[in-house]
């Protein structure tokens, strides 16, 4: 971690020394007609998405459905303030007795956004206050970041890509707007954004880990339910924890391959 | 934002952004005008290619049911983008792993040949007129001629070689433009409603008896208001087709819910609650039993009792108006019914249809009709059913 946030800090001096040079490649950027997945690197000049592999771990046993992680990523990514388009989200799995099936919500449940009383703030409202619980945990869902991306694949003109760093990007200035990506991916992690006529997704916060940042929603998370780092370098906080845990992933029989490694899962999480 | 938004209620659990319907009706109307313009060029090749003689009153006739439709494929595909004005990144930068895109060379290079094919076959009709007409209508013609006015014995010998070829590159392209639609979302793995490889097959032959099917209703609908006697024969042949693709269609997706059925994977409880609940109209009344084995009954038994004049072409007619309803509600339960299951597997959702609004209920039901209307404006200028008149 420390490594980590060393890095960041020369990362970020280094941007701002080449704040300018950065700027005209994005004045160069805006004129640009190849889509982005052609050029080398993305979004700073001096970014090398050759050095990192990120991955993402999370620990569902130490989530508390608190949903900061939620809030963070709209408000760091400009995500539509609805109930309907999240980068990330929190799903809850309440067990109660005499039922073997589990009951299962999420923060954008119109019960729970009644308990908040507004589509910018979240929470999970105490509806089982008053039932004898068996089991409960909450799991947060984001972009998987594939190997083998589903949405890549359908995209009709290249406007979503593979990062040579393992994140799945999309060109916001290239994308069509048709949707095929969003009914590809089985994890509904992609939504369209009307305003914009384009699809989104998490990036796991390209703008902040390419300056050595880490995503906003793991900055956020006060428990260290989400992880972040780079499996290049053997000591980073995700390599610990795919080393130290039996990690799993969402929906592996679709050959996907997901990048998010999950500690604390159950069956019925899909 | 709100007002762009018409997120669909739904039950049980399933993915927050998934309450948005992505794909809306015009998605529906797509395949549906795709698969007019493959099952009418089927009829067109059947005498162009396979010399079914029977069916020469209507060739024509389906060549430009062909072309009219066809003029209309991309409309709800422009109409469903974001940004339509980048459409041409299809074409531009191809990312060829998407089964979408072939799309824009697959629709130009079909439209083209189209066009080229109907120039032959009603050139003889174009020099005429050229020659003939007065005023306005002599220029038009004039400069449809393309500078060619040879209609010699040996020239119309060189347009049936160039038409019989054109038709015959033309099934492969209208066949696979189709087949392809079915592939669009027959590849995807993300919802088990759609991931079959039969779904390709599917759409294919309902593309074929939907094109039939609408040539029945046009070529009656057209001798009522011209007013000339009906050719029984061609009557006749057009429902001997229909119905032998009716059953090629009807077995194949009744295998394809079988499949789903029998392989029992995860989600299978949500998909059988969904096809005897909400879509137990859509699906099992109307797509089968109104649409198809109603019809594959009726036509049966008209050909079994050798049914002929009025009552064969009443029974015709009515039984292909519901194969046309059949194929539409296939189209429907494919595009819309897919996404009313949620992919969590645990939750369904109820589409919303806007009835305003590009994505509305009026621009499908007029996306249909434009392509009748350019079609009744096609035939005044050239006129399918000159050549039987001619004879």
């Amino acid at each position: 971690m420390k490594r980590e946030a060393i890095g960041g800090l020369l990362a970020r001096r280094r941007f701002l020394r080449k704040l300018g040079v950065a700027g005209a490649a994005l004045a160069v950027g805006a004129t640009k007609k190849e889509p982005a997945a052609a050029r080398q690197s993305f979004p700073t000049a001096d970014y090398d998405w050759t050095k990192h592999r990120w991955a993402f771990g999370v620990d569902a046993t130490k989530c508390i459905g608190c949903l900061r992680c939620v809030e963070g990523c709209k408000a760091e990514n400009d995500v539509p303030l609805t109930a309907h388009h999240f980068r990330t989200w929190v799903e809850r799995y309440v067990y109660l007795e005499g039922e073997n099936r589990p009951r299962i919500d999420s923060h954008a449940d119109p019960v729970n956004i009644a308990a908040s009383g507004s589509q910018r703030e979240y929470r999970f409202a105490n509806r089982y206050k008053d039932a004898k619980i068996e089991k409960a945990f909450f799991v947060p869902k984001l972009c998987n970041q594939c190997e083998h991306p589903p949405c890549v694949q359908v995209c009709p003109v290249g406007a979503t890509y593979k990062a040579k760093d393992g994140v799945v990007l999309i060109d916001h200035d290239y994308c069509i707007g048709c949707r095929y990506c969003v009914q590809a991916c089985p994890y509904g992690a992609r939504f369209f954004n009307e305003e914009k006529g384009v699809t989104e997704k998490c990036t796991w916060c390209y703008q902040r880990i390419t300056r050595g940042l880490q995503p906003a929603c793991v900055e956020v998370c006060p428990v260290g339910a989400r992880v972040f780092g780079d499996l290049n370098d053997k000591q980073s906080p995700i390599s610990l924890f795919i080393r130290n845990n039996r990690v799993h992933v969402l929906k592996p029989e679709t050959g996907n391959a997901p990048n998010v490694f999950y500690v604390g899962l159950d069956k019925e999480v899909s | 934002m709100a007002s762009v938004i018409h997120y669909a209620p739904y039950t049980g659990w399933v993915y927050p952004n998934e309450t948005v319907i992505e794909w809306s009706v015009a998605i529906v109307v797509y395949p549906y005008i795709t698969g007019l313009v493959a099952g009418a060029f089927t009829v067109s090749s059947l005498y162009q290619v396979f010399g079914f003689e029977r069916l020469k009153p209507v060739a024509h006739l389906a060549l430009l049911t062909s072309l009219c439709f066809m003029f209309f494929v991309p409309l709800p595909l422009l109409l469903h983008l974001g940004h339509p004005e980048r459409a041409f990144n299809n074409l531009l930068t191809p990312h060829w792993t998407s089964a979408m895109a072939a799309f824009g060379y697959f629709a130009t290079f079909y439209i083209v040949l189209l066009l080229v094919e109907t120039w032959f076959a009603f050139r003889p009709y174009i020099v005429a007129q050229a020659q003939k007409a007065n005023g306005l209508g002599r220029r038009f013609y004039r400069m449809l001629t393309l500078g060619s006015y040879d209609v010699s014995e040996e020239a119309l010998r060189v347009d049936r070689k160039w038409i019989f070829w054109l038709a015959i590159a033309g099934i492969p392209g209208a066949h696979g433009l189709h087949g392809y639609v079915g592939f669009v979302f027959g590849s995807l793995k993300s919802r088990e409603w759609w991931s079959s490889d039969l779904m390709p097959l599917v759409f294919l032959f309902s593309a074929i008896i939907s094109g039939v099917a609408l040539l029945i209703v046009l070529y009656v609908l057209s001798c009522k208001l011209r007013r000339t006697p009906i050719d029984l024969a061609c009557v006749k042949g057009l429902a001997y087709t229909v119905w032998a693709f009716i059953i090629v269609a009807f077995v194949l997706e009744g295998l394809e819910f079988a499949n789903i059925v029998y392989k029992g994977r995860e989600g299978i409880g949500m998909i059988m609650a969904y096809v005897t609940g909400p879509l137990l109209i859509p699906y099992f009344v109307l797509q089968f039993g109104v649409g198809a084995i109603l019809p594959l009954l009726w036509l049966s038994y008209l050909i079994w009792r050798g049914t002929t004049g009025r009552a064969l072409i009443a029974g015709v007619t009515l039984s292909a108006c519901l194969v046309l309803l059949s194929v539409f509600m296939m189209r429907w339960n494919v595009v819309i019914g897919g996404q009313e299951i949620s992919k969590t597997g645990k939750g369904l959702l109820e589409y919303p249809m806007q009835i305003l609004g590009k994505e509305g209920l009026i621009s499908a039901l007029a996306l249909v009709a434009a392509p009748l209307l350019v079609l009744l404006g096609i035939t005044r200028l050239l006129p399918p059913w000159e050549h039987k008149t001619a004879q």
